[in-house]
């Protein structure tokens, strides 16, 4: 019995997959979104962004209770941590997440197809259903691949997901590790780090680089690890994990300085491998229709997200380009919104990336380090969360704004920021950018008082020299 | 049936002006010839009066852009007032690449200005009406045609140097002299913005100094002769003609008896070619508070000392209410300057472009002088000519002023032509 065709088919049920799903029903496209993990949502519901943050924020009201209410004159006497529980709400939240999307699916009545996608020819999929069952052929005038990331392995160092772990893992352990050894010094690593640390696990971060947070603005990744070292966080940087034992006690680990030299040991309960993702394109077919793949396992596309072969394109983490939830949705809208005849970019110079940790790192444009190797004159404004109002009265004052802006044009070119609600307060930064605004826009824009947000004003009238606050 | 009120015509050579000051509000119900709003030019500030009667109905229009001659200012409307319709968003991408060169760029711009201006964030509003700027002449890149703080400095860079380079030809009346990208304020400094009579009073002067080759030649001249003739005559002349016989007459009929005899002075320089004029209107320098303003007084030596004394007097007062009609801020021929009334003994005054030619008078002053061989008490005043060089030569130069010193202090001689 022949299926009926579909306008649009989207592989992978993702940020990038649901989002470019849901938009190609509101245009009036017949839209069907094949995914095989039994849930939507993809890497970031299930086991990224929210469980992640559903821990952070858990963890983090434990740590609150035990050391930060004595000063609010809340006694609290034998504070107790039931991570059942903890893992429960997390669980909980992530279920919340998923069978939301699977409503906005039947709101906007997109054929949720439970299944595993395979290619047979340009425009045609076989799915094989994941409760077993006849394989059944859809076509698709475009077919979108939003297969996304999975955990990249780190040879010598095998994940079992219960003594060596990848984020998954991490994500849902048992116990409260003694010993945690983070391997990877990026987000990932640094935010579970955050979560057991909090819990009760000593951690240490091993880092190949000289620096935490690659990619990101050095003052964050040195303010970033001053303040996680004073919460405990133990780093080795310029290190490699050559080797893992594992034992009855847990897990050795031998280290190795990165460019080669003498080993020495570190002993854990638990070891968590953090040292990337790379994009997943595993039993898709790409070979059968002759879709190209570069050196890194990323589906080419071109500008439009098209593939090399006519009607199937890719998004997200299977592509280039900064691996995160929401750029994977933009271009998922971008996508489809081209496919029904309108103009619409991505402007990846104003995707911002947040780091989850306590306080929270947010930034958006270029680095110091990019502006300077490009030979672009800038000048920086800065602002402490110390002299900012409403962080003295939260007792939360770690941190900083720092606005970079053209020198001779006062264009804002990038926004960094360390500190409580980075990750909220930088969106009105993003905003800047999209619409190429100074620094003085900013700064002459007006900002409630008292709010945290006035950091981002007062590091605006830095640039221009002025800051009245500091 | 609504009335366009227009930009009248502004003088010779003069195309563009900077509305200055709204005088009525949207909403206001005016009577024919009531003035609705202020505008300046590089010369005066002049006001538009309304064409007919009615309620002010729209101000195309804002506070400090820029409107070429016949440009839409606003429109007057019959009866109840409507509301303000807000300026129409012209696609502003269409408007704003035209650059500011041609003064006609100025007159399409009235109703973009306001909405690009409203899109386009506080930073690029502040410049715009800091530097007086027309918003839809500034090549805009930003989102959806707005402009960036960037677009508006660049502009500002861009025009700066069209400015400084203005030719000797009459008045150019093109972009107004923007200042460069400004330098940070210390904190004991304070940025007042230059009015826009001050700009063209600034490029006027570069303009002197960067052209002629300008020389001055110094004299002196006793006095006492026509203090004398003055005592003499005072209430006499007073009593006929109703206004004091002045030093200026006879300083200005001084003059044209030395210009008739060296006529390069009264000349102008154009390209390869000297321009000798045979009429004598003679500009008269008249301090404000908003800056030197130089009157003309045409065909001087037509009129009578009385004439000259009532025109000056005349001028000096309108001059100071800014109520001079800029036909009669230009073409003058030659110019004096007295810079007496303030104090100054001897000075070097700067030419008024396109002349080659103007009379410093300064104080008087009590000195000892050797008339004969003895040393006498007499009233001094130092005179300085500063002359083109390309154009005047030294002797002719040194010959016209001891010509007009001879005739300030033997005032008979231009009696006797002698």
């Amino acid at each position: 019995m022949a299926e009926p065709a579909y306008d649009v088919i989207v592989i992978g049920g993702g940020p990038g997959g649901y989002v470019a799903a849901i938009r190609a029903a509101q245009l009036g496209f017949r839209t069907a979104c094949v995914e095989k993990r039994g849930s939507l949502g993809g890497t970031c519901l299930n086991v990224g962004c929210i469980p992640s943050k559903a821990l952070l924020q858990s963890s983090e009201k434990y740590a609150e209770a035990q050391h930060a209410l004595a000063q609010h004159g809340i006694k609290i006497a034998g504070v107790e941590l039931d991570l059942q529980t903890l893992m429960a709400r997390k669980d909980k939240v992530v279920g919340e997440n998923t069978r939301g999307v699977e409503f906005l699916f039947k709101k906007n009545k997109v054929d949720y197809v439970k299944g595993a996608a395979r290619f047979l020819a340009p425009g045609r999929i076989a799915v094989a259903p994941i409760n077993g069952g006849e394989t059944r052929e859809l076509q698709g005038k475009s077919i979108i691949i939003a297969t996304g990331s999975d955990v990249a392995p780190l040879p010598g160092v095998e994940i079992d997901e219960k003594t060596i772990v990848s984020s998954t893992g991490a994500l849902a352990l048992p116990a409260v590790p003694k010993r945690l050894v983070v391997i990877g010094g990026g987000y990932i690593g640094l935010e579970m780090g955050s979560v057991w640390r909090r819990l009760g696990s000593e951690v240490t971060v091993v880092e190949f680089l000289d620096r935490i947070i690659p990619g990101m603005d050095g003052e964050l990744s040195k303010n970033l690890q001053r303040v996680l070292t004073k919460q405990g966080f133990a780093f080795r940087l310029g290190t490699k994990v050559a080797a893992a034992k594992r034992g009855k006690d847990g897990v050795t680990l031998a280290l190795e300085p990165a460019q080669g030299g003498a080993r020495d040991e570190i002993a854990c309960d638990v070891a968590l491998v953090a040292i990337g993702r790379r994009p997943y394109t595993e039993g898709l077919g790409l070979e059968t229709v002759g879709v190209a793949v570069d050196n890194k396992g990323r589906i080419t596309v071109d500008g439009g997200f098209a593939t090399n072969v006519k009607g199937i394109y890719a998004i997200g983490d299977v592509i280039a380009g900064p691996m995160l939830a929401h750029k994977a949705s933009e271009e998922g809208v971008a996508l489809v919104e081209t496919l029904a005849g309108q103009k619409s970019h991505v402007n990846y110079d104003a995707v911002p990336g947040v780091i989850y940790t306590w306080p929270e790192v947010a930034s958006v444009g270029r680095t110091e380090e990019d502006l300077k190797s490009a030979g672009i004159a800038y000048k920086v404004g800065k602002f402490p969360f110390s002299a900012n109002a409403r962080a003295r009265a939260n007792a939360d004052t770690e941190g900083f704004v720092k606005i970079l802006a053209d020198r001779r044009s006062d264009r804002v070119l990038g926004v960094h920021i360390i500190g409580p609600d980075a990750g909220t307060m930088i969106a009105e930064a993003a905003l800047a950018l999209e619409y190429g605004a100074s620094a003085e826009d900013i700064a002459r824009t007006c900002h409630a008082h008292p709010t945290l947000n006035e950091a981002v004003k007062e590091a605006a009238l830095a640039v221009e020299g002025h800051p009245l606050h500091v | 049936m609504a009335t366009d009120i227009k930009v009248p015509a502004l003088g010779e050579s003069v195309n563009e002006a900077t509305v200055a000051r709204w005088l009525k509000k949207v909403g206001d119900s005016v009577a024919m010839d009531d003035p609705l709003v202020e505008l300046e030019t590089d010369k005066v500030t002049l006001e538009v009066n309304a064409p007919a009667a009615g309620t002010l109905a729209e101000i195309a229009v804002p506070e400090g852009a820029n409107v070429a001659v016949g440009a839409v200012l606003g429109r007057i409307g019959e009866g109840a007032a409507k509301a303000a319709a807000p300026a129409k968003p012209q696609p502003a991408a269409a408007v704003a690449q035209a650059e500011v060169k041609a003064p006609a760029a100025a007159a399409p711009a009235p109703a973009g200005n306001v909405a690009v201006l409203e899109r386009s964030g506080p930073a690029v509003r502040r410049l715009v009406e800091e530097n007086r700027l027309d918003a839809a002449a500034i090549a805009a890149t930003g989102k959806d045609g707005r402009l960036t703080k960037g677009d508006v400095l660049a502009h500002l860079e861009r025009a700066a140097p069209a400015a400084a380079g203005a030719k000797p030809a009459p008045a150019p009346a093109a972009a107004p002299a923007a200042p460069r990208v400004p330098r940070e304020l210390g904190p004991r400094e304070e940025r007042v913005r230059m009015t826009r009579l001050r700009r063209r009073i600034a490029e006027r002067l570069k303009e002197a100094q960067n052209n002629a080759a300008m020389l001055t030649t110094f004299n002196e001249a006793d006095m006492s002769e026509v203090m004398a003739l003055r005592e003499r005559h005072r209430d006499s002349f007073e009593k006929k003609y109703g206004v004091r016989l002045g030093f200026m007459s006879i300083f200005v009929k001084a003059c044209i008896v030395a210009l008739r005899e060296i006529p390069a002075v009264n000349a102008e320089i154009a390209g390869d070619d000297i321009i000798y004029k045979n009429h004598y209107d003679i500009g008269v320098a008249v301090g404000t508070e908003q800056g030197l303003v130089v009157p003309v007084v045409r065909d001087a030596d037509q009129l009578n000392f009385a004439d000259i004394e009532k025109t000056i007097a005349d001028f000096g007062r309108r001059a100071r209410d800014g109520k001079l009609s800029l036909d009669e801020l230009s073409g003058g021929t030659f110019t004096i300057s007295n810079g007496g009334i303030y104090g100054s003994l001897m000075s070097t005054p700067i030419l008024n472009p396109p002349q080659s030619g103007i009379l410093g008078m300064h104080k008087i002053q009590k000195r000892p002088i050797a008339v004969g061989d003895r040393i006498e008490i007499r009233p001094m005043m130092y005179l300085a000519l500063s002359y083109d060089h390309r154009v005047v030569d030294g002797r002719e130069a040194v010959t016209f002023l001891v010509r007009v010193k001879e005739c300030v202090e033997n005032p008979e001689r231009m009696l006797f032509e002698v």
